[in-house]
């Protein structure tokens, strides 16, 4: 097998096929790491890892943390609201006087798109993208494609509806960048006020009715209404919402019977999906978070082999 | 031109597995308690054989397990690009266990230690035995098999391939090459 090329993640869009298949076979190792009595391998032993967080966040956080201390790097965590960009520091500053004290790894999430791949550049430890705006998630969309992998042993093929708010979502775009690559169909459902204008240039069908993907879909991932960038109106109310996208288990019957039921989180219980759905056979959510450290843990330790950095 | 020499055939390594499940029944006193955790690729697949011939001995089920121990290794900071990592199964309890480790080629010792290493994450065996097919010398810290199937002297610019009908090759051997030569 050829060797990893990257000493980043940025976004998947860097990434081929078999690039991210490998990632795929490395996560399936790290996954039963956490299913031992002695959660720990010593592969990182010595390094440090930055988690530099300037947006809310718990499942990505923790899962990233998570995955360093199992490897037995050191972590640290910096929330960008409580450090000294409080007295003006920039994101820029901030990072390189982390960069002075010799640490390894930075993970980044920011409100603002395109904050990682500044970062990467200016920066000669390596970065991975943790969320930047409404731009890319890398390793949500990773740890949604290990699982269904897992669960239904391909990824070609497959027909896939992702469902919701697309506009605003990182984790779509990273999910169609990886899925369209790896060879599924992908179709996206949406209202028109929140379906991004040409994405349809991207290789995905488009429709506004979940009705059209609910009987042919093998993984419906549905995305999270994000009220906190909802400040336009983007909807006439989230009862309309509900009504037309959110899935319940009288709309589920039209599905197939083994459909997988995907949500990044946190879930809008009520809204995307019903607290039946959320919690029924067919979700796969837990087991997406479960994953989530799996694949991060496989994408630290990759990056870790990279010694120059290519960004 | 190469100077590969073969210095065992399928025959050989057969009839060397089956003397080491014998040594290994007879030091042990039978199969109680005992298990077998080969070292991924060509240990792995020797346990398994090992598994075989204890069971034609003694008509019992020693149960066998796979341990990658990459993430265990002592270059993984200096190496250059990281080696492919693949799963460890180990579905039994190893507390209080014989654990017999296999590997195919015992060298430096520091895949052995590594090994060690791996096995103590997973709990505290009763004891650790080293079988292993070929024992070609050059050691860089203080290893040693208890169950050897041919020992080899090698210069240190050799390489001990051993061959196996299970990762898709015609015929089992072994043979020792001159570096470089592929």
């Amino acid at each position: 097998m050829i060797g990893w090329k990257y000493g980043d993640l940025l976004d998947l869009s860097d990434l081929t096929r078999e690039d991210i298949e490998r990632v795929i076979e490395t996560a399936k190792a790290f996954k039963e790491v956490s299913t031992r009595d002695i959660k720990k391998v010593p592969a990182l032993r010595g390094k440090t890892v930055v988690m530099l967080f300037a947006e809310p966040s718990t499942r990505t956080r923790i899962s990233f943390e998570l995955a360093a201390k199992r490897l037995s790097a050191d972590t640290l965590n910096v929330t960008v609201s409580t450090s000294s960009a409080q007295k003006g520091e920039t994101l820029l500053d901030m990072a390189k006087n982390i960069e002075a004290m010799n640490v390894d790894m930075i993970i980044v999430r920011h409100k603002s798109a395109g904050v990682a791949h500044v970062l990467a550049r200016a920066l000669k430890p390596g970065v991975i993208n943790a969320g930047d705006g409404c731009r890319a998630h890398p390793t949500q969309a990773l740890l949604d494609m290990f699982t269904i992998q897992e669960r239904l042993g391909r990824i070609e093929g497959l027909n896939v509806a992702i469902i919701g708010d697309v506009l605003h979502s990182r984790v779509a775009r990273s999910n169609i960048n990886g899925l369209v690559k790896m060879g599924a169909h992908v179709t996206l459902c949406a209202p028109t006020t929140l379906m991004p204008p040409g994405i349809e240039k991207q290789g995905v069908a488009i429709t506004h009715k979940l009705d059209d993907v609910l009987p042919r879909a093998d993984v419906l991932m549905f995305l999270r209404l994000q009220k906190e960038r909802q400040e336009e109106k983007y909807l006439p109310s989230i009862r309309e919402y509900v009504q037309h996208f959110g899935l319940t288990t009288e709309k589920l019957k039209n599905a197939k019977k083994d459909v997988l039921v995907m949500h990044p989180g946190p879930v809008n219980r009520g809204v995307e999906l019903s607290a039946e759905v959320a919690d029924g056979i067919n979700s796969v959510i837990l087991e997406q978070v479960t994953n989530g450290v799996a694949v991060r843990m496989a994408i630290l330790y990759l990056l870790f082999g990279k010694k120059e950095k290519v960004s | 031109m190469s100077q590969n020499s073969k210095i065992m055939d399928k025959e050989t390594i057969r009839r060397s597995l089956m003397r080491l499940a014998h040594e290994i029944l007879e030091k042990n006193k039978g199969v109680t308690n005992l298990c077998l955790i080969g070292i991924r690729t060509g240990g792995a697949i020797l346990a398994d054989r090992l598994q075989k011939c204890i069971r034609e001995i003694e008509s019992a089920e020693v149960p066998v397990g796979v341990l990658d121990i990459t993430l265990y290794r002592d270059d993984l900071a200096i190496a250059n690009t990281q080696p492919v990592l693949r799963e460890t199964l180990i579905d039994f309890d190893i507390k209080d266990k014989k654990v017999i480790l296999v590997d195919d080629v015992l060298f430096t010792g520091r895949t052995i230690r590594a090994a060690l290493d791996a096995l103590t994450d997973f709990g505290r065996p009763a004891n650790i035995q080293l079988a292993v097919l070929i024992d070609r010398g050059h050691r860089e810290l203080p290893i040693r098999a208890d169950y050897v199937g041919k020992n080899i002297p090698t210069a240190a610019d050799e390489d001990v391939c051993v061959i196996l009908q299970e990762i898709g090759k015609k015929e089992d051997e072994v043979i020792v090459k001159k570096r470089g030569d592929r």
